[in-house]
């Protein structure tokens, strides 16, 4: 089986210069550990988790400093060995402000010997997978960080899921963290999809990735070895959104407010993967990633950071930005945020750093001349304009009721927008007021 | 620390914009505005300029008395202007077109908010009151005589719709424009570059020339029982190609889904066959059409709102 079907609506971002290009060949850097990191309890989506050290404690390499909390939560490891300094507050590359814990790199490495001792070798059971996957504080590492264990864990669910669904697409400009791990971990991502498929109880596995990265599917298949099957897909922003990327590979359709496991799938990042495979075959537990660091950088690239470094550890890495940069997005460039200070520490779902310049600049809106653009362009088949009249009316039920809450956010209405209109903006504020309202 | 900007995304745009939409537009109409002055002489030339002139100056006078952000700058005053003058004979006295498109412009599309909010195309609007209130002078055409600039003496003679394929004029000569007409409506070829034009810059999608002018087609090939020649002739005649692919493809005064599209040009179509056939073969009877079109356009859309990606029938 190949492609199912192709989605209507996207766009090509790469068309337009903004491509991968500086950073696709450049392997991935090991970056030695900073002197201090500040880890935040709150990399994840749901409860945050609550600090479990003390100031003064010293902490091991891989050690729990922040505990789960609720049933979706997920704890958060010590990146580097050394004594905590501080526990306080900090601001995410979200703009929101979560708990952190800050530890002083006493540059030892030592690992927890929890670590050593969780590893586990041979035939495992889906419970000892999922509680790897809980432990070890694995999270979605594609950008929205939901804890992978809740994902894995589908014994509540009925019907229960029968596809899982790993995304190696990395539609987003820009970004190519994802695409060198598949190149250079291929093994590990490969082991990771094999175990999920055994946690969710899945009879298949597709692995999506856009064919503008033929390297990546090379490797993937070879590591496949008959397990699971790597399909190219079109290159076209955004197939690597999970309703997309389950149409592309099933044909199936996720229905609107539903969770991919509604359309009998499970969908899971190739970082994700090989972080699982780490977690359960290492016991290691999520303490850093890959980050793309590209834009008007003087080194771009791909780096493996610890979590809780700052941003700042980055731009030294790149060796520093071009001139003129104004803009600094976490994540890509489509769905990215902008941050404004450099000096935030890099989360489980920091998914890429990148800097514009004048290409960054927000021009200034005209009126809509109803060209349609918009409602071709957006993959859910939303009509963006419409959505956009309702709100700028402050008719929050009037957006509701024309589908606000179906957008995705994927920014390709206003990136084709020749008036130059703040759609996604708006619409998004629309979401969160009629959330507010309770619309 | 240095503060960067903060924004909402998508931080990256592609690099249109509404004025290289209308600039492709007048690019577009180029090679038609070209043939018009070839076949009919200097006076359409002027009547050209006069007409973009007088829309351009329109649109400058409303910004400045409503003291709105000015926007003559994003070209849509010249498409208007452009396409006004396309649709006069080049006989009309040079105030016409000045009327015209004052009237297009202040009339029809700024009281009601500028460009987005018209519901009725403006030049389009512009032609119907020119065409209701000084009908005679909108409708006496000159004989086309192909580098014959001073066109003075030229003999006037009719649309040739009306005379239909026994007529004088053959299919030809209404591919190739050498027939009594409006400046800009007779050369098909020259419409049809631009049109093609427009295709590959991607500024009108297939959706709305090709149901209107199917439409017209097949009912045309109906009711004469399967004349194709009788068919083509009507298809070439008047302004319908310079209409479904100019004209009724304006974005405010069409529906933006591609049913809404199919439907409107389908409407188009359908109007233009009863008025042409069933009631006299004018030559304004294109324009008619599409303005009725645009006054449905919303319902059109509203009934047309797409499917979303995850909608689940309701049991």
């Amino acid at each position: 089986m190949g492609i199912s079907r192709i989605f209507g609506g996207g766009v090509h971002p790469v068309e337009a210069g903004k491509g991968k290009d500086s950073t696709k060949s450049n392997g991935i850097i090991d970056l030695t550990p900073p002197a201090k990191v500040t880890i935040p309890m709150s990399m994840h989506a749901g409860a945050p988790a609550t600090v479990c050290v003390q100031v003064g404690q010293e902490v091991k390499l891989g050690q729990v400093i922040g505990e789960a909390k609720g049933a979706i939560s997920a704890p958060v490891h010590a990146s580097v060995s050394g004594k905590v300094v501080a526990v306080g507050k900090c601001m995410l590359p979200s703009g929101r402000e979560a708990d952190a814990v800050t530890i002083e790199n006493d540059f030892k490495d030592e690992w927890d010997p929890s670590v050593e001792a969780s590893a586990l070798t041979g035939n495992v059971s889906a419970e000892q997978i999922i509680e790897a996957a809980r432990s070890k504080g694995i999270v979605g590492m594609g950008g929205a960080g939901f804890p992978t264990a809740v994902k894995l864990d589908t014994s509540k669910l009925d019907p229960k899921p029968d596809v899982l669904v790993v995304n190696g697409s990395e539609c987003e400009p820009y970004l190519t963290s994802d695409h060198r791990i598949m190149v250079e971990c291929a093994d590990r991502v490969a082991e990771g999809i094999v175990l999920a498929l055994k946690a969710t109880g899945c009879q298949k596995a597709f692995v999506g990735i856009e064919d503008n990265k033929p390297d990546a599917v090379e490797a993937m298949k070879k590591a496949a070895q008959g397990r699971f099957e790597v399909v190219a897909l079109p290159a076209r922003y955004p197939q690597g959104f999970e309703k997309m990327l389950i149409y592309s590979l099933t044909g199936r359709k996720v229905p609107n407010g539903a969770l991919p496991s509604a359309a009998g799938c499970v969908v899971l990042n190739v970082g994700t993967c090989e972080a699982l495979c780490r977690a359960v075959r290492e016991g290691r537990p999520l303490i850093d990633r890959v980050v793309t660091v590209a834009g008007h950088v003087n080194k771009p690239g791909n780096f493996r950071i610890r979590i809780g470094a700052t941003a700042l550890d980055l731009e030294d890495a790149a060796e520093g930005f071009g001139e003129g940069v104004t803009k600094i997005i976490v994540g890509g460039g489509m769905m990215g945020n902008a941050i404004p200070s450099i000096n935030l520490p890099v989360t489980k779902n920091f998914g890429g750093l990148v800097t514009l310049a004048e290409e960054g600049h927000v021009p200034e809106e005209s009126a809509c001349i109803r060209c349609g653009r918009c409602v071709r362009a957006c993959p859910m088949k939303l009509m963006p304009t419409r959505i956009d009249a309702y709100a700028r009316h402050r008719d929050w039920a009037g957006a509701v009721a024309a589908g606000a809450k179906n957008c995705m956010e994927c920014g390709c209405c206003t990136y084709v927008c020749p008036a130059k209109r703040q759609l996604t903006q708006s619409i998004r504020m629309a979401k969160a007021l009629a959330r507010i309202k309770k619309l | 620390m240095k503060q960067y900007v903060i924004s909402s995304s998508p931080h990256l745009r592609d690099n249109s914009s509404t004025r290289r939409i209308m600039q492709d537009v007048c690019i577009a109409l180029l090679p038609a505005a070209v043939m018009g002055v070839l076949y009919f002489g200097y006076r359409s030339a002027i009547i050209i300029a006069l007409s973009v002139l007088a829309a351009v100056l329109s649109e400058w006078f409303y910004c400045k008395v409503s003291h709105t952000k000015e926007t003559i700058g994003d070209f849509s005053a010249v498409v208007t202007g452009l396409l006004l003058a396309m649709n006069l004979p080049s006989t009309v006295p040079y105030w016409m077109p000045v009327v015209g498109s004052a009237i297009a412009i202040l009339l029809c599309k700024a009281i009601f908010g500028g460009i987005g909010q018209n519901f009725v195309n403006p030049a389009l609007a512009g032609r119907a009151i020119l065409s209701l209130s000084w009908a005679t002078l909108m409708n006496t055409f000159t004989q086309p005589a192909l580098f014959n600039f001073v066109g003075v003496d030229v003999a006037s003679g009719a649309t040739p719709i009306g005379a239909g394929v026994a007529g004088k004029y053959t299919l030809l000569d209404l591919a190739i424009g050498n027939i009594p007409g409006t400046i800009g409506e007779t050369c098909k070829i020259a419409l049809l570059i631009g049109a093609a034009y427009l295709f590959i810059r991607q500024i009108i999608s297939w959706h709305i020339p090709v149901a209107f002018i199917g439409t017209f087609a097949v009912c045309y090939l109906i009711a004469t029982k399967m004349d194709i020649n009788e068919t083509l002739y009507q298809v070439l005649s008047g302004g319908l190609i310079l209409g479904a692919f100019f004209m009724a493809t304006d974005y405010s005064t069409s529906p933006t889904t591609n049913k809404g599209k199919l439907l409107f040009g389908f409407g188009c179509g359908l109007l233009l066959f009863i008025f042409r056939y069933c009631k006299s073969a004018k030559a304004e009877w294109c324009s008619f059409a599409i303005l009725l079109m645009n006054v449905a356009s919303p319902l059109i859309e509203r009934i047309t709102y797409n499917k979303s990606f995850g909608e689940v029938k309701k049991a």
